[in-house]
């Protein structure tokens, strides 16, 4: 079966007083991996809800296919869904589990029982058919439920954070084999995500939302190297708040240095803001007198990152390639930006210090741990 | 040693009255050792028809309220978990209010009712008695329900279910139904042994149900009520072992077919 497109049209959607999506318009290509990308709150599982039919819209439209499902109910969208965790039946084992969508499809029980032995080898997990979820590690119930999603064949298949609860070895893992499986079968797939890793290692294009809003949807590489706007530069990535000056032609100088600035025009020359650059963008030598001292060292395996106050009292993050002959903590240093674009910071944030980000080489998972057997202990304690 | 005092002290208190019960319900009326009140029992046909009246009852009090109840608990927690409150109190009015005044409010309609309500309702004891059991017995199948539905991730398998293409009703009867089953047999068993132990709607209504004729007989024949309350007492203790039972096997996941 061929791919589809998924539209999202003006889609509202309004919690009392809270709106969660605001006139979001969304288009994925066929056969296209796109990842929503932001941080809880900013309406991208909404937005994932509603594209399968869990919710309902206060305005705009949900197109697959060129077909408006806006009002469709979400058994006969034909969308495969893998959730957080503790979504597999517990009743059932692994291949029962599988063959749920196609039973519901009324397929005859000899296909159904090929079909569902097809992608449990798919997804590596052909000899655990008669595991039940309690028997499975959190990795492979992510499996037998990505399994279960692609057997009914979806038009559109719908990952909502399927890692988040995983340790990281799994989760990277598990990450790989989630692309190559969407490649091979070329289904067109939104991913929701709040791990900048995950999103931009996994996917064609990634949607960043803020306040139920798109931010921006680009290439990875295009929405850590130039991000549309400054939520996007912040959120992507870890960046440095750097006083700058508004040079004539959309140039800017920071730090001594001439950059190209991208996006938000509208200041005249000669103005002060505030520019954002990333950590890996500037570089510190050893020099004497200096204009700046290092504070400390951390060691992240490939890269340093070191903290540098300013004399003027600044404080900047930078990396560095450890392989470098790196300046020690109380050295004085020369800063220098060796990047070529900047984008200039919002307002909002103008004067604000720095703070120290996470280093998000290895963020702790989330949520509940699926390792753990669901809640038999719980439920026989209460009863 | 203190836990074997406490132990062998609990052990009297309960066991007990039971020995004793049992010893006495041996003596025969003609004073010797014997089955005799037992035999008795079995030979009774009132006694028979009331128990067979009050099985049917419980039952069907059972059916009602699990197909009333379970779809009932699932949606308030899906949908109006805002009513949640307000469904649990509304639950909790049959314990406060006296099953005496249902009774009253019960024989009053009976009074007065015209013929063809009368007909209709009071017949039988099943459509008398079978819909204010079902509303005496909400409170603990609410319950028990509610704290089954509690334990699984219940959302996250109804948008499953849903997304591969499960209808309401197949939802409930393939995915939560196996997934509550012990939450279902704890309310069961209560709406049971509510129904085998109410006296005070039947009595009043003039229904000849198992409890009422065990008070009867109480009045009549000491041995043979004493009988019967063992034979009670050892049916609740077969059910309750019985529902472990499947409980148990349940919980390991293998037997959702039971149900």
């Amino acid at each position: 079966m061929s791919a589809v497109a998924v539209h999202l049209a003006h889609l509202t959607r309004r919690f009392g007083e809270l709106t969660a999506l605001d006139q979001l318009d969304l288009d994925v290509h066929p056969g296209e991996l796109v990842a929503l990308l932001g941080p809880s709150g900013c309406g991208k599982t909404t937005a994932l809800r509603l594209l399968a039919g869990f919710d309902r819209p206060d305005g705009g439209r949900v197109l697959v296919g060129g077909v408006d499902v806006t009002n469709m109910p979400a058994s006969r969208r034909d969308m495969g869904m893998v959730f957080q965790a503790y979504s597999l039946f517990p009743n059932m084992d692994a291949h029962k589990n599988v063959q749920f969508g196609l039973r519901m499809r009324k397929m005859g029980a000899a296909e159904r029982k090929t079909r569902a032995e097809e992608v449990l080898a798919l997804v590596g997990l052909a000899d655990h058919a008669g595991h039940y979820p309690h028997q499975l590690s959190g990795g492979q119930q992510q499996r037998v439920a990505l399994a279960r999603a692609l057997a009914i064949e979806p038009s559109v298949l719908l990952l909502d954070e399927p890692l988040s609860a995983l340790d990281a070895r799994v989760r990277n893992q598990l990450r790989a084999e989630i692309r190559r499986v969407q490649q091979e079968l070329g289904t067109t797939t939104l991913f929701v995500t709040h791990d900048q890793a995950e999103a931009l290692s996994i996917a064609d294009r990634v949607g960043v939302m803020s306040n139920g809003r798109l931010e921006q949807l680009d290439t990875p590489e295009e929405v850590y190297n130039r991000p549309a706007t400054p939520f996007v530069a912040e959120f992507v990535g870890t960046m440095n708040r750097v006083a700058g000056r508004v040079l004539s032609g959309g140039r800017l100088e920071v730090l001594g240095s001439s950059l190209n600035s991208i996006g938000r025009d509208g200041h005249d020359a000669g103005s002060l803001v505030e520019v954002l650059v990333r950590p890996e963008a500037i570089e510190v030598t050893v020099a004497s007198p200096g204009h700046a001292v290092v504070n400390d060292r951390t060691f992240l395996g490939s890269l340093t990152r070191m903290r540098v106050t300013l004399d003027d009292g600044a404080v900047l993050l930078v990396d560095a390639a450890s392989s470098r002959n790196l300046p020690d903590p109380g050295a004085r240093v020369d800063v220098r930006v060796i990047g070529e674009d900047a984008l200039i910071g919002d307002d909002a944030g103008a004067g604000r210090p720095i703070e120290e980000l996470e280093l998000e080489l290895d963020p702790e998972p989330v949520g509940p741990d699926p390792s753990e057997p669901p809640s038999d202990r719980l439920r026989d304690g209460l009863l | 040693m203190w836990r074997v005092t406490i132990l062998v002290l609990a052990a009297i208190y309960f066991l007990g009255p039971i020995a004793s019960s049992i010893r006495f319900s041996l003596v025969q009326s003609n004073g010797k050792d014997g089955f005799g009140n037992y035999t008795q029992v079995l030979h009774d046909a009132t006694l028979a028809h009331a128990l067979a009246t009050s099985l049917e009852l419980a039952g069907l009090t059972t059916a009602i309220l699990l197909v009333l109840m379970l779809p009932t608990v699932v949606w308030v927690r899906l949908r109006l978990p805002r009513v949640a409150l307000l469904v649990e109190t509304v639950s909790v009015l049959p314990i406060v209010i006296p099953p005496i005044v249902m009774g009253a409010g019960l024989a009053s309609l009976q009074l007065h009712a015209g013929s063809q309500i009368d007909s209709l309702l009071f017949s039988s004891p099943l459509t008398a008695l079978t819909p204010f059991y079902v509303i005496l017995a909400l409170p603990f199948a609410y319950r028990s329900l509610d704290v089954g539905v509690r334990a699984i991730d219940l959302r996250t398998l109804v948008d499953a279910a849903r997304s591969l293409g499960a209808g309401w009703v197949t939802m409930i009867t393939r995915v939560i139904l196996p997934n509550v089953r012990t939450a279902v047999l704890t309310a069961a068993s209560l709406a049971i042994a509510l129904v085998l132990a109410e006296v005070v709607i039947s009595e009043l209504l003039l229904y000849d149900t198992f409890p009422v004729e065990l008070a009867n007989q109480g009045q009549e024949n000491a041995g043979v009520a004493v009988a019967l309350s063992v034979l009670s007492l050892v049916i609740t203790w077969l059910l309750l072992f019985a529902i472990t039972f499947v409980g148990n096997r349940g919980s390991r996941g293998r037997v959702g077919r039971l149900l």
